[in-house]
């Protein structure tokens, strides 16, 4: 985190200005009037907009006829979006779970005072740098099916190796996953890493000299005490994949067909080039729903816990 | 906590200890290969990306691919290589960058020391916004960019950029300056000074840190952008990653994998750059972005 004590007082001098007690006043809130201004309109005025949009049998320029419900009792007919909506299951779901996995063993292995430790967390955490469209190139070639990782097994002796995930409607989800993982999971570890840093020690101390031995201590006391750093990566992560949208569309465009839609592309690809704007809001509305649904809980744990501090 | 592991020094703890750093290494292999591979293709010619393996080393140095990547590659309709798409980058990257910055930290300042009525409220508000699916506000926001006359151009993407960047600015500011004593601005309010002196006085020599980690965090966000990109930009003014996926896309004439490696790693070029000299800054910011933000 950020938050550091201040030096105190450097660079303060007397000013011998006279107090403007109204200037003071105004000063502060115009400052922020833009940002309010473009809150509200470009965010909440818009989530508004996309809403009433999603009740309108809008295609492709706004209308305002109201059609009730009929553009969500539409999208849970369409079979894309359904693939779309499972494939978040199956995507979201094991890339979470795998990055949370890789980053708590990561840490904790790098925690056990590691030569070279600032090397090794650098190379962990370096896809978190480059976007999701560069992961999704090299990844497209590294998985491609002739030339890629299968034509390398071959060669090392595996001759009857079969990698053909990118080509295989059924399997093509598998595919985001493992480069969304490469790209995040670095991330998860540096989270785990600043918190296993922060435990006290001297909580672990005791537990040692009760005769704990270290997995114990880990399994019974410091993972419990990150159970904080365990929730906010659980909602970044679920984040990013409700967002995803880059890596579908660089790694496989959605394809073979539509087998490995998201959401995100749905929406864009129905709002943006086929014209159907009313059901493209509509999936944009149940994607905000999902967002909220993970968030809302979080953030009121989160302000709960503020206030009993 | 770090020397639990030292102090035992049984054959199992020696066996274990190898076993951590085989894991470790390996594992290092595993997040490096991907970029090692594209280094490799992008320096192979057609031919040998043909015969040999991901790992094989090309036989010579063959720079043809990087050469075209840069200014002869065809990115959907011309064929002018990513160099002009890398300009708009930087283009769009550098004022949308400052703007959102100094937005933020002017927000911050006022939400920790220049409290107003609702401005408590108003930073939850902003601070929802960070998480809402950009999806929610894209038809909206296309319209009003026709509107505004900004439509396709590389202002508009600025705007869109600054606008929902504050909200993240905003919070890394908060979040530092609410550490920096509220006596301190108290007392310098009595001795008369105004709110851009104390500003400039007292807050400003302290940001340093949070100022850094808050322009890398937002180079590497709006550099790495794709969907703002992809719906707000014209012909000529995409930036490198919309132009990077039409390149990989482009489906006329042989599929040229040597020139897509090299257009990545250009694309990543400059993220990545600033990781490796301000890893710690870049690490900061990804911390502080997430576990409050």
């Amino acid at each position: 985190m950020t938050t550091k004590s201040a030096n105190s007082g450097s660079g303060m001098t007397q000013s011998r200005r006279p107090a403007r007690l109204s200037l003071a006043d105004w000063m502060p809130k115009l400052v922020m009037a833009p940002t309010v201004i473009t809150t509200i309109v470009c965010i909440y005025g818009y989530m508004i907009w996309t809403a009433v949009l999603s009740f309108t049998n809008s295609r492709m320029l706004p209308t305002y006829k109201f059609v009730g419900t009929a553009q969500y009792e539409r999208l849970f007919e369409n079979d894309r979006w359904l693939v779309a909506l499972s494939n978040l299951g199956v995507f979201g779901g094991l890339f979470i779970l795998i990055c949370l996995f890789l980053g708590v063993m990561l840490a904790i292995f790098l925690d056990q005072k590691i030569r070279a430790e600032g090397a090794i967390r650098t190379i962990y955490l370096y896809p978190m740098a480059i976007s999701f469209i560069v992961t999704g190139t090299a990844w497209k070639w590294l998985l491609n099916p002739t030339n890629g990782i299968e034509k390398m097994m071959i060669e090392f002796g595996f001759e009857d190796f079969k990698f053909n995930w990118l080509s295989d409607p059924d399997m093509v989800v598998y595919c985001l996953v493992i480069a969304a993982v490469w790209q995040a999971s670095g991330f998860v570890m540096a989270l785990f890493l600043a918190g296993l840093r922060g435990v006290d020690g001297e909580m672990i101390k005791a537990a040692q000299l009760d005769g704990a031995g270290i997995f114990t201590t880990y399994r019974r006391i410091i993972l419990p005490s990150l159970k904080p750093v365990f929730f906010s990566a659980l909602v970044i992560l679920s984040h990013i994949a409700i967002k995803s949208f880059d890596l579908v569309a660089s790694l496989t465009n959605g394809g073979p067909g539509y087998s490995s839609d998201l959401p995100a592309n749905f929406m864009y690809t129905h709002a943006f080039n086929r014209s159907q704007m009313g059901l493209g809001s509509a999936s944009a509305m149940v994607m905000l729903g999902c967002v909220l649904a993970i968030l809302i809980p979080y953030l009121y744990s989160e302000l709960r816990g503020e206030r009993h501090e | 906590m770090s020397n639990i592991a030292k102090r035992q020094t049984s054959t199992l703890d020696k066996v274990l200890r190898v076993a951590l750093y085989v894991t470790l290494l390996a594992m290092a292999f595993v997040y490096l290969a991907p970029f090692i591979v594209m280094l490799l293709t992008s320096l192979k010619d057609v031919e040998e990306i043909r015969t040999g393996t991901l790992l094989s080393l090309p036989a010579s140095l063959d720079f043809y691919a990087w050469g075209k990547a840069w200014s002869g590659a065809c990115t959907g309709g011309t064929c002018e290589g990513i160099a002009p798409y890398f300009l708009n980058s930087f283009q769009i990257v550098i004022p949308a960058v400052l703007i959102s910055t100094i937005v933020g930290a002017l927000n911050g300042y006022v939400i920790s020391h220049w409290k107003f009525r609702g401005s408590n409220f108003f930073f939850a508000a902003l601070l929802l916004g960070c998480f809402i699916p950009f999806q929610v506000i894209l038809l909206p926001m296309a319209k009003t960019l026709g509107w505004l006359g900004v439509a396709n151009t590389t202002s508009g993407l600025v705007f869109v950029h600054v606008v929902y960047g504050v909200a993240f600015t905003t919070l890394f500011f908060r979040n530092f300056y609410q550490a920096v004593p509220a006596e301190l601005v108290k007392a310098a309010r009595l001795d008369g000074a105004g709110f851009f002196t104390i500003f400039y006085r007292i807050i400003l020599p302290i940001s340093t840190p949070i100022i850094v980690v808050t322009i890398i965090w937002q180079f590497t966000q709006i550099w790495n952008d794709f969907l703002f990109g992809v719906a707000f930009s014209g012909f000529d003014t995409q930036p490198v990653t919309v132009a990077l996926n039409n390149l990989v896309n482009t489906s006329f004439g042989g599929k040229e994998y040597n020139v897509d490696m090299a257009a990545a790693i250009i694309a990543a070029l400059p993220t990545l750059l600033v990781y490796v000299l301000a890893g710690k800054y870049f690490v900061r910011g990804l911390t502080a972005g997430a576990v409050k933000g």
